[in-house]
């Protein structure tokens, strides 16, 4: 257990997340909802990836596609060489109707559920504005409060805001945490301005850095499903280490341990 | 209820919270004041690109070696209209383009007389909205050139491109448009040539706008008439564009 969550003094309870945090993380969390699924919306417009700066057949890494099987759609996902079966989930997948058509990612995945590339993109590019900024407030705060060095890095033992018994994160989960927060985030931002032409006259190199712009499509893709991975364990861990205490915390700031 | 049921019950409610989530948000999407906040990010990246471009900035250029195997043809890929068609049929020599609305000199340009001046050639990326891109070599007449002898008036703010086809599926013909700063940029472009070919009907014979800066459905094919403007409200659904009627951005240079 220590790995994961490490328990504090029994029956002490602690002030854990100071307002600031609170507040980001569930701005953060409505808002990856989103982007996650208006992301799989414009996915689907041009459902392969590739590395380079153009989609030349050749270097295509993933695609996802729909084949003619009798009288209905069949799914094909294929990654580097290997194809397999996907019907039901990725190619194809049932509408609004219930009928099998081909899709990329199903109608439950995506944000509006239907195809829609132009709200999508909507959606999109406006909460990547608010988790930029939700992103920057968050930074802005884990430096000020030393919340960064002491408890992400935990390169200081000190924190000059909050008291000495707040418990420290795991190794576990100060390298997830500053994997996603220093890594995952600014990558999915960056590359994200790397494939707007409007940034592409303005910053030439940044689409460089990313060894071109369907490169840094495919990053942008990787980046979100690292994200989505780690969404997912992330609450399985807060389930496994006491889900009620460990939302009470979230929503108030004071954990309660178990008696 | 023992704690593992307890906590699978507790992780349903979080996937179900997630799935409300985008119920709702598909709900709001058919709110067209909401579709209208959601819409107010495209002037906030407009103002970031112009905040960190500088002054006219160009789209980045490439060399021969990088020019893609295939350039795909997207939108319409055959005007089914007879009066283009029988201006396909005579090689485009009754082909002209009219150059009128807010100017002085309202003009009228056969394809000679536009390859007739200075010619721009240019090698860059062409961005889909669907998400793929391929680089080609063009060639045309840069379209500051034909504006400077047409001579918009002060109070011409818009260029708008009216095309021959008419879309798939739609009473509309293709339009787009642009303000004269994009306009009057050095890469934009009337091209008649792709990759040292005469533009081929697929890609929008015999003339096509491109613009580089954004993405591939502001690069009209099929020109037939560049109208200078005030105002975009009137022309089309108002919103400057075909895919801009049907929600698109109109500043798409994301």
């Amino acid at each position: 257990m220590g790995l994961f969550n490490p328990r504090p003094k029994k029956g002490v309870p602690t002030y854990r997340h100071e307002w600031p945090v609170r507040l980001s993380h569930w701005v953060n969390a409505a808002v990856v909802v989103i982007l996650l699924a208006s992301g799989l919306q414009i996915f689907n417009a041009h459902p392969a990836l590739y590395w380079g700066e153009v989609s030349a057949p050749a270097a295509r890494l993933l695609s996802v596609e729909a084949v003619r099987v009798g009288g209905t759609f069949a799914g094909r996902t294929t990654l580097f060489a290997s194809t397999i079966d996907t019907t039901g989930v990725l190619g194809a997948s049932v509408n609004s109707a219930g009928v099998i058509r081909p899709r990329a990612f199903p109608n439950w995945l995506t944000l509006p559920s239907g195809q829609a590339l132009a709200l999508g993109r909507r959606w999109h590019f406006f909460f990547a504005w608010v988790f930029a900024a939700n992103g920057c407030l968050f930074g802005i705060h884990a430096l000020r409060s030393g919340h960064l060095l002491h408890d992400l890095l935990a390169v200081s033992q000190g924190r000059p805001m909050a008291a000495a018994v707040r418990p420290k994160y795991s190794v576990f989960q100060r390298l997830s945490y500053s994997l996603i927060i220093f890594g995952i985030g600014p990558l999915l931002v960056l590359t994200g301005l790397a494939m707007s032409p409007g940034m592409n006259a303005a910053w030439p190199w940044l689409t460089e850095w990313f060894d071109g712009r369907q490169s840094a499509r495919t990053l942008h893709f990787a980046g979100a499903v690292a994200l989505a991975i780690f969404a997912m364990l992330h609450v399985l861990m807060v389930a496994v280490g006491g889900l009620f205490r460990n939302l009470h915390a979230m929503l108030t700031g004071w954990y309660y341990p178990a008696k | 209820m023992n704690s593992r049921s307890r906590r699978r019950f507790l992780i349903r409610i979080m996937e179900a919270s997630a799935a409300a989530l985008l119920t709702g948000c598909d709900r709001l999407s058919q709110s067209t004041a909401f579709v209208r906040v959601l819409g107010s990010a495209e002037s906030a990246n407009e103002r970031l690109h112009r905040l960190l471009a500088e002054q006219g900035a160009s789209a980045p250029v490439y060399s021969e070696a990088d020019i893609s195997l295939a350039f795909p043809v997207n939108g319409t890929a055959h005007p089914d209209h007879s009066a283009y068609r029988a201006l396909a049929e005579n090689g485009f020599s009754d082909w002209r383009l009219d150059v009128v609305g807010l100017v002085r000199r309202p003009a009228q340009y056969s394809l000679t007389a536009l390859k007739q001046l200075d010619a721009g050639t240019q090698i860059t990326r062409f961005d889909c909205v669907e998400g793929w891109s391929a680089i080609a070599k063009w060639r045309g007449v840069p379209l500051h050139s034909v504006l400077d002898l047409v001579q918009p008036l002060p109070e011409a703010r818009y260029a708008v491109f009216h095309c021959a086809d008419q879309m798939a599926g739609s009473n509309d013909r293709y339009y787009e448009s642009l303000d004269l700063e994009m306009a009057t940029h050095p890469q934009t472009l009337l091209a008649y040539e792709l990759n040292d070919e005469a533009l081929s009907i697929g890609h929008g014979a015999p003339l096509r706008l491109r613009v580089e800066k954004q993405l591939g459905y502001k690069s009209a094919k099929y020109l037939m008439k560049i109208e200078l403007v005030s105002s975009l409200a009137g022309i089309g659904g108002g919103r400057g564009g075909y895919w801009e009627d049907r929600g698109y951005e109109w500043y798409a240079g994301i």
